[in-house]
Formats: structure tokens, C-alpha cells, sequence
């Protein structure tokens, strides 16, 4: 957290990363992973934290970037990269230059006095123990629980974990033991950012179910000054330059761009802000459009994207049009990157300024439609996920619409039957699977498939032919819980000899108590089989626990049984790590191996005994050994169902590379897609386990609900239309147009196209195809840009 | 909006206002924001404009698109860097070149002309079939494109650029190859099916192309 400061604009040397002792910048940066974690020595923690791997290696690759000749090395244990992406991320900082990751235990052996570097002491396989010196060393210290969390827990009258955290169970990990309070982030025990983003939406959905009954009692509808019409006026532009505390201020020379833009034609006020976001510097803005009759404004700051929406309800606050706003980019496209070169970084941010001040005088008032919001939901896969959301979205006073492809209700979960943390599966789908059919909004349709998916936010119409029949479901909303499947091996005999399963097939013949499986002298469990590699360069992120509860079931019923966990890195993140250790000490045996030295199998004939023999090198010992097994279980990998790339298209959302879906900002909006009205949650996103899902589900639901509560929803005025006059009706922009926005219709001057409002999602690509300019983008017309491209280039000169 | 609302005629003014070099970035191909996959558009939009530069007498290494996502800072700080030091090498527009001023405005000029023509034959004749990276380079960089490309496109080009210089005066063969840098066979061509259109004449007197 410290080094985090120092990376940070707004650190205590303003970004630059320097040694407290003696301010010189380290060159040379060791950073020790689970420091406090993992370990069950007083004081320290026994779980994982789970996010440190990852933040590590945001912070070396950060480091990077400041320093470029930076020599960063980590050391590890295993590596988590148990998230969505965290892989490829792992990967990238990996290849960087003058990296090393290093798995060993470091150790500080002193100070040297006159470089005041660092002596830190480690062991590698090839060179025995090493001691080498470091300019600065950054401790991953793990995530404790809050720091007053017994008073916490007692004044809520809710109880704790033995790590401190909030006891959860896993059936719903937002609920406490004291009904009626819920519990979000990681609270819950640590996870990263997605997870309590959703999460806290999820504990928000079951507040909601408690409280719908009082839905919009309190609230008052929000009173704006009438617009005044000034489209017919010439440009009076109002332009807020933003220091954004030290972030712009500190390189770009903020007074010096303010100046310049009193000298530009329209410019009719320029004043500079400390933060433009704060509430007051939004009144004064709200204020000078008042007093000096402002019709347009241009906030110097940062994107767009988070702040847009603000600044627009500025300018509605000041009774002009909000389409009449601005934004120029100085932080992200300029400061951020141009920390260094100061001088140009002003000069740079007053062209960016400059260009949104050319585009801001042709900007045009748009108006914004509001649509009527039908108040039913689909929910497209009948898994844990499914139910889950559409029990809550139901319990919330909606009706809801469940499909399901199989003839049952459960999906996945039906296969599994406990989890590492002891929940019985098996009863609590029973229990869901009841509450569904039993709920009187709840409709489910299995052996289901969807035949045509049309409409938009507030009002989708999707057709489905399942048990019931054909039917048109006409919904507001869309939630993706389709969830994913497992990869079938064909790895490692699989599929070609009886006594080699995955990893669900070994819990379903231990759960039938078969005789031979639990009587074998010994079995060998081979992990990341189908994934972690090029064609599947992701985690599966459950199979690590899988493997551990499936050997510690063994154990518990057979002591006698030899049982080896093949792995690449153990990844039984949070407390799941306790299990790892419990294993550890009821003698299963761990073995790492490489990628590119994977474990063979082969049949073959002990002493006494038909069996498999597993050849694995042990880098720790540094030779082969081989394992006689009678029975191996693959970690098979979690893979997206074959049906995901129909369903995308079916309602217009995008999948990752991986061809799970891909949700709206990884870390922000985990449950929405781009696409507005359609959530997504469970494994159709990225591999979970239960409780996550569940955490998940809720999330969505309580996502959706944001949209169901509301009568009508608001669409962008910036979407295309057409000037009739100039189309020729050629139809370019209608095979443009994978959303079937656009469609002929028949006018006075023949056939034209014409834009459907409500389906454009304004993405222009029309416009670059029509070969006359007749469809234009509202707020993004081709004069708008042009008269940017042009405000780029000042020189009269070179202009050809 | 996306990469693919980036027309043709942006580009072209960017040129014409005396940017040296023009990067548009757009989202990871087939990672689209939206459904549309509108950065193919994108991409087809700048290995067309890439080869009109070419025929222009322009580096077409001055125009450049990269595709990343909201996580690709670094990458996008490396490759702009690298842009950058690609175009100060390049040098100056059009003198690096060796094309005078006026003459780069002719040019410009008329390929703003066929801006609209250039969309419809894009639309007809250009449309890649498969989308990826590689089909959309090598499809533009075929024979048969190639072909057709010159037939449909360049030929008009370079017809478009002659009428525009001979509107400020009647010229002979041998200068509007010179100042237009094509090829005195191919201007030859130009003006011969360009009379048979009715298109100019040959003003047998000055012993030059003039305009109808």
C-alpha cells in the first residue's frame, strides 16, 4: 500500500518513486509475496489473500512504466492468477524486460550501511542460497479483517469467522447470522474489486427484497430550470480548466492554458478549478452560465467516461441544453503520460482544449427519449445462477421468465455434490429448484431454445420453443446465466481407460461408494488439464479446490490411500487455503511440474498389480520420479458452452477472447454488458465457485432491478438519423448496421432509409459508408469532427 | 462511436490540413465495444486510403491503425512513440516526397472528389469475406485487388487529378506527367479515353489538352 502511494501522482513525491531514507530512485526493486499470509505462525494469516499476486504485478508493471530500465524482481509461492484475465496479465508482466519471478522464500538479512540497499538472502534450485542487494524491497502484505471488527461484530449482533471476517454461509455469503443485516466485500473475506462490486449489488438485491413494499415512498423527482432555446445563438463559450488536484495541475501549467483560451474566437469565460468535479465547482459552472449567459461550456479535465453525466446535469442546472457540454481530455491523454515533458504537455493540452472548443460552437441540443419499460425479466439458463437471480428479480415484485435447455432445472450444480467448505449441494438446489416452481412470478420453460431475440432495453421480444410450446416472451430486461461446461480430455488416457476420470466423474463414482475407487492403494490427481496453455490461456479457477476436496473426501474414507496432486501452482485462494493445508498435513502429496515438462501416464504392470504409471519430474528434488497409480483424476477445465457465440448474437453482447461473455468493465459493471438491459452472472462470465456465483446473481438481479423499478428508461440523443433529401437509397448503411437500426421506408421522394431511434446505439459506422453524408450521428457529425481534425493543425503553412 | 466512423474524408483532411501523420486506434479486432465489428471497417478504410496515398506519391507508413483495449496503456504509449519517430524520420508532407505544394493540393483535392465514388466501390467490390487481421492484408494486397483497384479507382484518380490541373490552363502530355509524377503512357491513356468521353480536347493550335 505504501509503494502503491509513491506510484500514485498524488503520492508523497507526486508520482515519482523515491526512497524515503536518502529520496534516490531505486533501480533495483524486490518484492516479497505473502508477507502475513499463508502461514500459521502467531500473528500471521493462516488464508490467502488472494489479491496480492495480481496487485504485485499491476505495480511492477506500473514501475515499469516510470522507471524503464527499472530491474524487477518478485518472490513468489505459487501464483494466483485465479481471475478473469489475470493469466495473460501474469504473462505480460512476465516478458517485460529486466523481470524476474523467482519462486523461493526471501529473507532480509540486513542493511548495507553505506548504500542503504537492502541484503536480501534466497535459495534457487540451480544456485543454492544467494544473497543479493536491492535498492528498495515492497512487502505484498495481505488484507486483514477491519481493524475494529469484534465491536463491529458485536454492536450488529453478528457473528465471526475465526479469521476475523464475517461468518458467511455459503448458500448466501451477503447474509449474517442476524437477519435482516447483510454483508458485501470483502467483509466477506478478501477478494478482488468485481467480486465486491457485485457483491454489494447483491446484498443490495436482498435489501430490496425486503423493502419493496416501500420502493419510491421517499423520493422526489428532481426540478430543473426550464432550457432556454439557444441553437439560434451565436456560441458563448464557458471553459473549466481542471488541476484535478495534482494530477493535471502538477505537469500541465493550468493558469498559462486559461489564458490562452480567452484568446480564442467564442471564448466568452475561462476560469480554472481545483477539482471541476466537486459539487461546488459544479455550482460555480451552474453560476457563470447564469451570469454571463453561457450557451456552451468546455470542461478541461479528465474522460469523459466517468464524469460526462455530471457535467451534463451542470449544464441542465444552468437551463441550457446538456448536449451543449464538452469535455476535453487533459489528464488520461495528456499529464498522465506527458509527466515528464511539461512543456509540452501545456502546449499539447491547449490543442486538446482548443479542439473541444472548435467542436463545442457547432454543437446542436439534443433530446433524449424516454421509452415505456416492460416489467418482466428473461433470465436465459435455469443453473444455480439462474434461479438464484430470478427468485430475487421475482421476490421484487417482477414477473420472471426462466429458461432452461435441459428437461431439469440445476445445470452443473446437479453434477457436484459438496464443496471444500462443507455445503451440501445436492439439498440446496432441491430447495431452489422447489422455490422456483413453486413461486407464483417464476416461469420456467425447459428443453427450451430460443428461436429469434429482437427489441431493445425496456422492451425485448424474444420467441422460445420448449415443453410448453412455442411462446413470445415479451420482457424488459435480459440476464445471461448459461453458465459453462467441462472440458472432456483427451489428455492422459483419457476417454481411453476406465481408471482415468476428471475430476467430477471421481466425486460422482465416490459419491456411488465405488468399491474399487475407494479401496485403491493410490491415486493421482494431474491438475490444469485443458487450460493454462495457448489454445485456453485462462485459470479455470475451481479445480484446485475440486482437487483438494475430492482428496481430503478420499482421505477421510480411506487414510491408507496414497493420494499425489500434480500442479502447476495451488490456487485455493481466500480460506480455501486452510484445506490446502489440512491436505498437506493428512499426507497428500504435492508435486509441481512445468508446462513444458507435463506429467506422462501409461499403463503398465506392478508387482502385484495392473497400474497406471504417472512420470513426473520434481523440480524441487530435480529428478523424475514414477508414480504407480490405480486411479488418475484430471482437473479437466472449465470451458464455454459450444452455444455461447448464438446467444451473443441472439441479443447483441460481445464474448471475450476466451468465448466466455464479456461484461461491461472487468472490474466496475461485472454484471452488465454493453449492451443496454442485458446482465450477466455465473459462470457464463468466467469459471466461479458457488458462493461467487451466488454473490453474483443476486448482483445482476439487483442490476436488472435498477431498470425494472423505473416506468421508463432514458435513450442517448446521439444516435443517427437521416437527411432524406441526400440519400439515394443505396442501402449502405442498412448492411452496416448489425444492429437493424436501419430500414427503408417509403416517403414522398421515393424510398429512404430511415433510423430507428430506439435500436441505433450510435457507433457511426454508417456514416463512413454512405456514400452522399445523407446519415449523419447526432453529436459526432462529420462538421463537428472536422472542424476538430482542422482546430489540430494551427499552421497556416503547411496547410496544403 | 466507433473506429469505423472514421471516414474516409477525415483522414483526407487531416492530410490536407499538413499533418505529416494520421493513427487512428481502434478496439482489438473481433473484441468488439458493439456488435458490429466496425474496426474491420476501420481497417478496410485505411489499406484503401494507404493505396490511393501510394498512387498519389505519398508514404503511405504516414497513416497508421493499431487495435487495443482500455488495458493496452502501455501498448498504446510504445506504439504511439514508435509512430511517431516512423513519421519525424519520414519527414515533412510532400516535401520528403518531392511533391510542390500546389501540386499535393490537386492531388488531395481530387481524391476528395472520389471520396463518395470510393465508398461505392468499396461497398460492391471490396468487402472481405473472412474477418481477421491477415485475410483483410493479404485481400488488399492481391492481384486481383490490386486489378480492380486500379480499374475502378486509380484511373478515375488520376483522371480526376488531370481535369482539376487542367483547369487552370491547357497542357501537353509531357507537363501533366511531370507535375502530376504518372507516367506520360498513362496520362497518354487517360487523355485519349477522356477526349472519346468528350471530356477534353486537343487544341491542335497551343498543341495541349485543354477542357471541353
Amino acid at each position: 500500500m505504501d509503494y502503491e502511494r509513491l506510484l500514485c501522482a498524488t503520492g508523497p513525491y507526486e508520482g515519482e518513486i523515491l526512497r524515503t531514507s536518502d529520496r534516490k530512485h531505486p533501480h533495483k526493486i524486490a518484492w516479497f509475496q505473502c508477507v502475513g499470509s499463508r502461514r500459521v505462525t502467531p500473528g500471521d494469516n493462516s488464508y490467502c489473500s488472494a489479491v496480492c499476486c495480481t496487485y504485485t504485478q499491476k505495480q511492477v508493471i506500473s514501475t515499469k512504466d516510470h522507471v524503464t530500465d527499472a530491474e524487477c524482481t518478485v518472490f513468489h509461492n505459487d501464483i494466483r492468477s485465479h481471475g478473469k484475465d489475470f493469466e495473460s496479465f501474469f504473462q505480460r508482466t512476465e516478458k517485460l524486460p529486466g523481470i524476474r519471478f523467482l519462486r523461493s522464500y526471501a529473507s532480509i538479512v540486513g542493511e548495507d550501511p553505506e548504500s542503504k540497499n537492502v541484503i536480501v538472502r534466497y535459495a534457487t534450485p540451480d544456485e543454492g542460497v544467494i544473497e543479493e542487494e536491492f535498492d528498495m524491497v515492497v512487502l505484498s502484505v495481505g488484507l486483514n479483517p477491519p481493524a475494529d471488527y469484534e465491536s463491529l461484530a458485536a454492536k450488529f449482533g453478528i457473528d465471526l469467522n475465526s479469521h476475523g471476517f464475517c461468518k458467511a454461509i455459503p448458500a448466501n455469503p451477503m447474509e449474517t447470522t442476524r437477519s435482516g443485516i447483510f454483508v458485501s466485500g470483502a467483509f466477506q473475506g478478501p477478494m478482488d474489486i468485481p467480486e465486491s462490486v457485485f457483491s454489494a449489488s447483491g446484498a443490495g438485491s436482498q435489501c430490496g427484497e425486503l423493502l419493496d413494499y416501500r420502493r419510491w415512498k421517499l423520493d422526489t423527482e428532481r426540478k430543473y430550470p426550464p432550457e432556454k432555446d439557444v441553437s439560434r445563438k451565436e456560441a458563448r463559450i464557458g471553459v473549466f480548466v481542471c488541476h484535478c488536484g495534482a494530477n493535471i495541475g502538477r505537469v500541465v501549467d493550468v493558469p498559462s492554458v486559461v489564458e490562452y483560451c480567452k484568446t480564442l474566437d467564442n471564448v466568452v469565460h475561462a476560469q480554472e478549478q481545483l477539482f471541476s468535479c466537486a459539487t461546488d465547482s459544479a455550482s460555480s459552472i451552474t453560476e457563470a452560465i447564469k451570469e454571463k449567459n453561457l450557451n456552451r461550456v468546455v470542461v478541461a479535465a479528465c474522460s469523459p467516461r466517468t464524469l460526462e453525466p455530471l457535467f451534463r446535469d451542470t449544464l441542465r442546472e444552468g437551463g441550457i441544453n446538456q448536449y451543449y457540454f464538452e469535455m476535453a481530455n487533459i489528464r488520461e491523454h495528456c499529464s498522465w503520460v506527458h509527466s515528464r515533458e511539461k512543456e509540452d504537455a501545456t502546449e499539447k493540452a491547449k490543442d486538446i482544449t482548443r479542439m473541444s472548443i472548435a467542436r463545442a460552437c457547432l454543437l446542436d441540443p439534443l433530446q433524449e427519449i424516454d421509452l415505456p419499460v416492460n416489467k418482466s425479466a428473461l433470465v436465459v439458463g435455469g443453473g444455480i445462477a439462474g434461479m438464484t437471480c430470478a427468485l430475487s428479480i421475482a421476490n421484487q415484485g417482477h414477473e420472471v421468465h426462466l429458461l432452461e435447455k435441459d428437461t431439469d432445472l440445476g445445470g452443473m450444480a446437479r453434477k457436484i455434490h459438496y464443496t471444500l467448505d462443507g455445503m451440501d449441494v445436492q439439498t440446496h438446489l432441491g430447495d431452489l429448484v422447489r422455490t422456483v416452481y413453486q413461486h407464483p412470478a417464476v416461469h420456467v420453460y425447459t428443453d427450451s431454445t430460443i428461436t429469434e431475440a429482437t427489441g431493445y432495453v425496456g422492451n425485448f421480444l424474444t420467441r422460445v420453443k420448449s415443453e410448453r410450446g412455442v411462446s413470445e416472451i415479451k420482457h424488459g430486461v435480459t440476464v445471461i446465466a448459461v453458465g459453462a461446461e467441462a472440458y472432456k480430455p483427451t489428455e492422459y488416457l483419457h476417454g481411453e481407460d476406465d481408471r482415468v476420470m476428471t475430476g467430477l466423474e471421481l466425486e460422482d463414482r465416490i459419491i456411488k461408494g465405488e468399491e474399487g475407487l475407494i479401496g485403491a492403494q493410490s491415486l493421482v490427481m494431474i491438475q490444469c488439464v485443458g487450460c493454462r496453455q495457448e489454445d485456453r490461456n485462462y485459470c479455470a479457477r475451481i479445480c484446485c479446490n475440486q482437487s483438494i476436496k475430492n482428496a481430503l473426501k478420499l482421505k477421510k474414507i480411506n487414510p491408507q490411500m496414497d493420494i499425489y496432486i500434480l500442479f502447476r501452482d495451488i490456487r485455493t485462494y481466500g480460506f480455501a487455503e486452510d484445506y490446502y493445508r489440512e491436505a498437506s498435513d493428512n499426507d497428500v502429496k504435492f508435486i509441481r511440474f512445468k508446462p513444458d515438462d507435463k506429467p506422462q501416464v501409461e499403463a503398465a504392470q506392478a508387482e502385484d498389480r495392473p497400474v497406471l504409471r504417472v512420470a513426473v519430474s520434481d523440480p524441487i528434488l530435480g529428478q523424475k520420479l514414477a508414480i504407480d497409480a490405480d486411479y488418475i483424476s484430471l482437473a479437466a477445465a472449465v470451458i464455454p458452452p459450444e452455444g455461447n457465440k448464438e446467444i451473443a448474437q441472439l441479443f447483441k453482447v460481445t464474448l471475450g477472447p476466451d468465448d466466455f461473455f464479456k461484461e461491461a468493465h472487468v472490474k466496475l459493471r461485472p454484471v452488465e454488458f454493453g449492451t443496454e438491459g442485458v446482465f450477466l452472472c455465473g459462470t457464463a462470465q468466467y469459471p466461479k465457485h458457488i458462493p461467487e456465483t451466488i454473490n453474483q446473481s443476486y448482483g445482476a438481479a439487483s442490476r436488472a432491478l435498477t431498470l425494472l423499478s423505473h416506468d421508463t428508461v432514458t435513450v442517448s440523443g446521439s444516435i443517427c438519423e437521416v437527411k432524406e433529401n441526400d440519400c439515394v437509397s443505396c442501402g449502405a448503411c442498412i448492411t452496416a448496421c448489425t444492429y437493424g437500426a436501419i430500414e427503408f421506408r417509403e416517403t414522398q421522394q421515393g424510398r429512404k432509409a430511415w433510423v430507428n431511434p430506439v435500436l441505433c446505439k450510435g457507433d457511426g459506422l454508417c456514416n463512413a459508408k454512405c456514400p452522399t453524408n445523407a446519415i449523419y450521428l447526432k453529436h459526432f457529425t462529420d462538421e463537428e469532427l472536422l472542424c476538430q481534425i482542422d482546430a489540430a493543425c494551427l499552421d497556416e503553412e503547411i496547410k496544403a | 462511436m466507433c473506429s469505423g466512423r472514421v471516414d474516409l474524408e477525415f483522414i483526407l483532411r487531416a492530410f490536407s490540413n499538413g499533418t505529416d501523420g494520421v493513427f487512428i486506434g481502434g478496439c482489438r479486432l473481433n473484441e468488439c465495444n458493439y456488435i458490429t465489428h466496425g474496426n474491420y471497417g476501420a481497417l478496410s478504410n485505411v489499406l484503401i486510403f494507404k493505396k490511393i496515398m501510394e498512387h498519389i506519391g505519398l508514404n503511405p507508413d504516414r497513416l497508421r491503425i493499431e487495435f487495443m483495449s482500455s488495458g493496452d496503456g502501455l501498448l498504446l504509449a510504445d506504439i504511439t512513440n514508435d509512430f511517431c519517430k516512423q513519421v519525424e524520420e519520414i519527414g515533412p508532407l510532400g516535401k520528403t516526397e518531392g511533391i510542390n505544394r500546389k501540386i499535393l493540393k490537386f492531388k488531395l483535392e481530387a481524391v476528395s472528389k472520389l471520396i463518395p465514388y470510393v465508398k461505392l466501390v468499396e461497398r460492391e467490390k471490396l468487402r472481405v469475406p473472412f474477418q481477421s487481421e491477415e485475410a483483410y492484408n493479404n485481400f488488399f494486397a492481391s492481384e486481383k485487388v490490386n486489378r480492380l483497384f486500379n480499374e475502378l479507382i486509380l484511373d478515375k484518380l488520376a483522371v480526376s487529378q488531370i481535369v482539376l490541373l487542367l483547369r487552370e490552363k491547357p497542357l501537353s502530355t509531357g507537363e501533366m506527367s511531370e507535375m502530376l509524377g504518372l507516367n506520360p503512357s498513362e496520362v497518354s491513356r487517360h487523355m485519349n479515353s477522356s477526349s472519346r468521353h468528350g471530356l477534353v480536347r486537343y487544341d491542335n493550335s497551343q498543341k495541349r489538352y485543354a477542357l471541353r
